[in-house]
């Protein structure tokens, strides 16, 4: 087996989707990076696992029985844990696309993107509007509210950040997103599904925030924008799942030097001062019996997820996530082999939104006749989170397999990595996209490296690919 | 299923075209980047550094007059070290190389792993090439040979893998390698299938194609 390296410029903890993207990063700019991980697969909290994987991690069958066995092939399974969704015109897709990761990757629409508006018996659901003229079709609306739902449409799309004269009058830098609604005399269902399917912001706090006007504008710009890109919805998934993004990122790293080391623990952290200096760790197969291979090696800097540094960071809040499996398509999304329907805190007397992702045998995820959906929120309470559930599981119809463990820890590092060069990344949140990860991926890589990230143009000058 | 695979009338030329996904695999300095160098680009490098910076390389083999076949090769990038590789390697992958060391004793136990793994990681119907490596070491000092032909060759024969011992130096039984696996790839059924299709059935996210769908048809 071939030594580790005496030293390290970076090495990085964890394989999950940020820590892939900055060690891809990291290595394509030519640092050496040796990247760990405690598990024997990578992904971390963002892979994707196979069915009998899922029964094993949530436990719910008794002993010595083997659900899985009537799903078919468990190989046929990538069913993710994070409940998440690209958009078609978001960062993500730019640095997946700067980066040449699409080479190894092939991704496909989801096929609509719903909302829904009510309660109870009396809830529907509904396609959410996307430009000017399905605002006028959109049963989501009555006769003149279409209309100013399509004045206020057609200003966001005209909307230019560096035009104040395209502002429509307004002081978008100072003024709430209240006055820009009241402005266009949008009623609150209207208010509802704009900021909340649109703008995607999950509570209402957005609308009385000053100031907070011109990010909802260009939320909502975000949207319509990736809607348009393909046309059936804002959203793009990768086939064989989520999992397959760290694992594309992971193997850039490599491609460009990056060493890889599964199945590791880190056994110490040491220190120079209050800075680290390098780490002590043990490569060890399961199973095997063996004390393993221990290396120790020098580095100034280390990235990581927050379970691999348990007193560096806290809770700020805690996800509720529920896996479904069904066989049949989601009712009332027009038989769509993929989904996102969300519904608004307000629509259910929540504070906070439900969303449901649903992706199919359409993108190698499972079996034909399969569908699965992920119910998720953050947690309001402390007890009956099955109930805070509820009503995305009313709609889904009749439900096969339910996966649901207890509320899932949301961390974020206490402190910015600026006194021990430990650098550590957010917990993935309980946002329907990748924005805010990559939005993390920025952070870290402006406090770890001290400049800004600049994905583009990183592949050309270092066009490795064989001539055709 | 193999998406990666796809076959089609050539744009504009009579005859079939078919493109398949090759993986190597093998213990680490057994050689398996400088035989593909010597395939792709008929180079050899006595130097040559682990592997750095070839996401993947392609190159075609004309069976004969009508049809052309289209490797895309995928090089471990250094992740087999320390068994590292992802699913992501295995998944969709026509054809692989394992390569050992043939003055290498160890290099062979190691290629029998990785067709294991192979075997249970990839498509069933994957198509295994047993490489042994390093060829004209021994063509000089016979005596530097630890691993013999019969040997390897009947292991092979017993796992259903085609055999060569090839030097990437020399250039020896390198075309012959991938011809070889060409020949035995589904270019039939693959074709009756899809004919014309595109590689690449998701969406193409390449901002100067917005909306298209795929890459379009290989136009090599």
């Amino acid at each position: 087996m071939d030594e580790i390296a005496p030293e390290y410029d970076v090495v990085v903890l964890g394989t999950g989707l940020t820590e892939c993207v900055l060690s891809g990063v990291l290595s394509v700019k030519g640092k050496k990076v040796l990247h760990i991980d405690r598990n024997d697969h990578y992904g971390g909290e963002a892979a994707s696992v196979n069915i009998e994987a899922l029964f094993k991690k949530y436990g719910n069958y008794a002993n010595g029985e083997e659900p899985w066995k009537k799903y078919g092939r468990v190989n046929d399974w990538n069913i993710d844990l994070v409940p998440k969704l690209l958009m078609s015109n978001g960062e993500l897709t730019n640095i997946l696309v700067s980066t040449d990761v699409t080479r190894y990757l092939e991704f496909k629409q989801i096929a609509g993107s719903y909302v829904q508006q009510g309660n109870g018996t009396r809830a529907t659901v509904a396609k959410v509007p996307s430009d000017a003229g399905e605002a006028l079709r959109s049963p989501l609306m009555g006769l003149f509210e279409k209309r100013r739902a399509k004045r206020f449409l057609e200003w966001v799309g005209a909307f230019k950040e560096d035009d104040p004269a395209s502002y429509g009058g307004l002081n978008l830098n100072v003024c709430t997103m209240k006055e820009v609604y009241d402005k266009y005399g949008l009623e609150a269902t209207t208010r509802d599904f704009i900021g909340h399917a649109m703008a995607l912001y999950q509570t209402d706090e957005y609308i009385n925030q000053k100031g907070a006007a011109k990010e909802t504008v260009q939320r909502i710009r975000l949207y319509v924008n990736s809607m348009a890109r393909y046309g059936k919805s804002p959203y793009i998934y990768p086939l064989y799942g989520l999992g397959e993004l760290p694992q594309g990122f992971a193997r850039l790293s490599a491609i460009y030097g990056g060493t890889y080391m599964l199945n590791t623990t880190i056994d110490e952290i040491t220190y120079d001062g209050s800075k680290v200096s390098g780490i002590k760790a043990t490569m060890r197969e399961r199973g095997d019996e063996s004390e393993g291979m221990k290396f120790s090696t020098k580095t100034k800097k280390i990235l990581g997820d927050p379970s691999y540094f348990p007193g560096k960071v806290q809770i700020v809040g805690h996800l509720l996530k529920a896996i479904c499996i069904l066989t049949h398509p989601v009712p009332n999304t027009d038989n769509s082999d993929s989904a996102q329907l969300i519904i608004p805190q307000s629509q259910v007397g929540r504070r906070n939104d439900i969303y449901i992702a649903i992706v199919s045998s359409a993108h190698n995820v499972c079996p034909k006749g399969y569908y699965i959906a992920i119910v998720s929120t953050i947690a309001e309470g402390s007890s009956n989170h099955h109930l805070e559930l509820q009503p995305g599981f009313d709609r889904l119809g009749r439900i096969e397999e339910k996966f649901m463990g207890p509320a899932i820890p949301l961390y974020e590092p206490l402190e910015s990595g600026m006194n021990d060069n430990i650098f550590i990344s957010k917990s993935y949140d309980a946002t329907s996209h990748f924005e805010t990860t990559t939005d993390d991926v920025r952070d870290i890589y402006r406090r770890a490296e001290g400049q800004e990230l600049v994905v583009e143009g990183l592949r050309e000058g270092t066009n490795l690919v064989g001539e055709e | 299923m193999s998406a990666r695979a796809s076959t089609g009338s050539r744009p504009g030329g009579q005859g079939r075209f078919a493109q398949f996904k090759l993986v190597l695999l093998g213990e680490s300095a057994v050689g398996k980047s400088s035989l593909v160098l010597r395939f792709v680009k008929d180079q050899f490098d006595d130097y040559r550094e682990s592997t750095i910076g070839a996401a993947f390389l392609t190159q075609t083999i004309a069976l004969d007059d009508h049809t052309t076949v289209k490797f895309e090769i995928w090089d471990t990038a250094g992740q087999e070290r320390y068994k590292s590789l992802a699913p992501m390697y295995y998944r969709n992958a026509n054809c692989a190389v394992v390569v050992y060391d043939i003055t290498q004793a160890s290099s062979l136990d190691k290629a029998k792993a990785w067709v294991k793994e192979l075997q249970r990681q990839a498509n069933e119907n994957i198509i295994i090439a047993l490489a042994g490596n390093k060829l004209d070491l021994v063509t000089e000092h016979p005596d530097k040979r630890v691993v013999s032909t019969v040997d390897a060759e009947a292991y092979a024969r017993e796992a259903g893998l085609l055999f060569f011992e090839t030097s990437a130096k020399t250039a020896e039984n390198v075309r012959e390698l991938f011809t070889a696996i060409a020949r035995k790839l589904p270019l039939e059924q693959a074709g009756a299938r899809n004919l014309r299709s595109n590689p690449r059935p998701g969406v193409d996210l390449r901002p100067e194609a917005p909306g298209t769908q795929g890459a379009g048809a290989c136009n090599c």
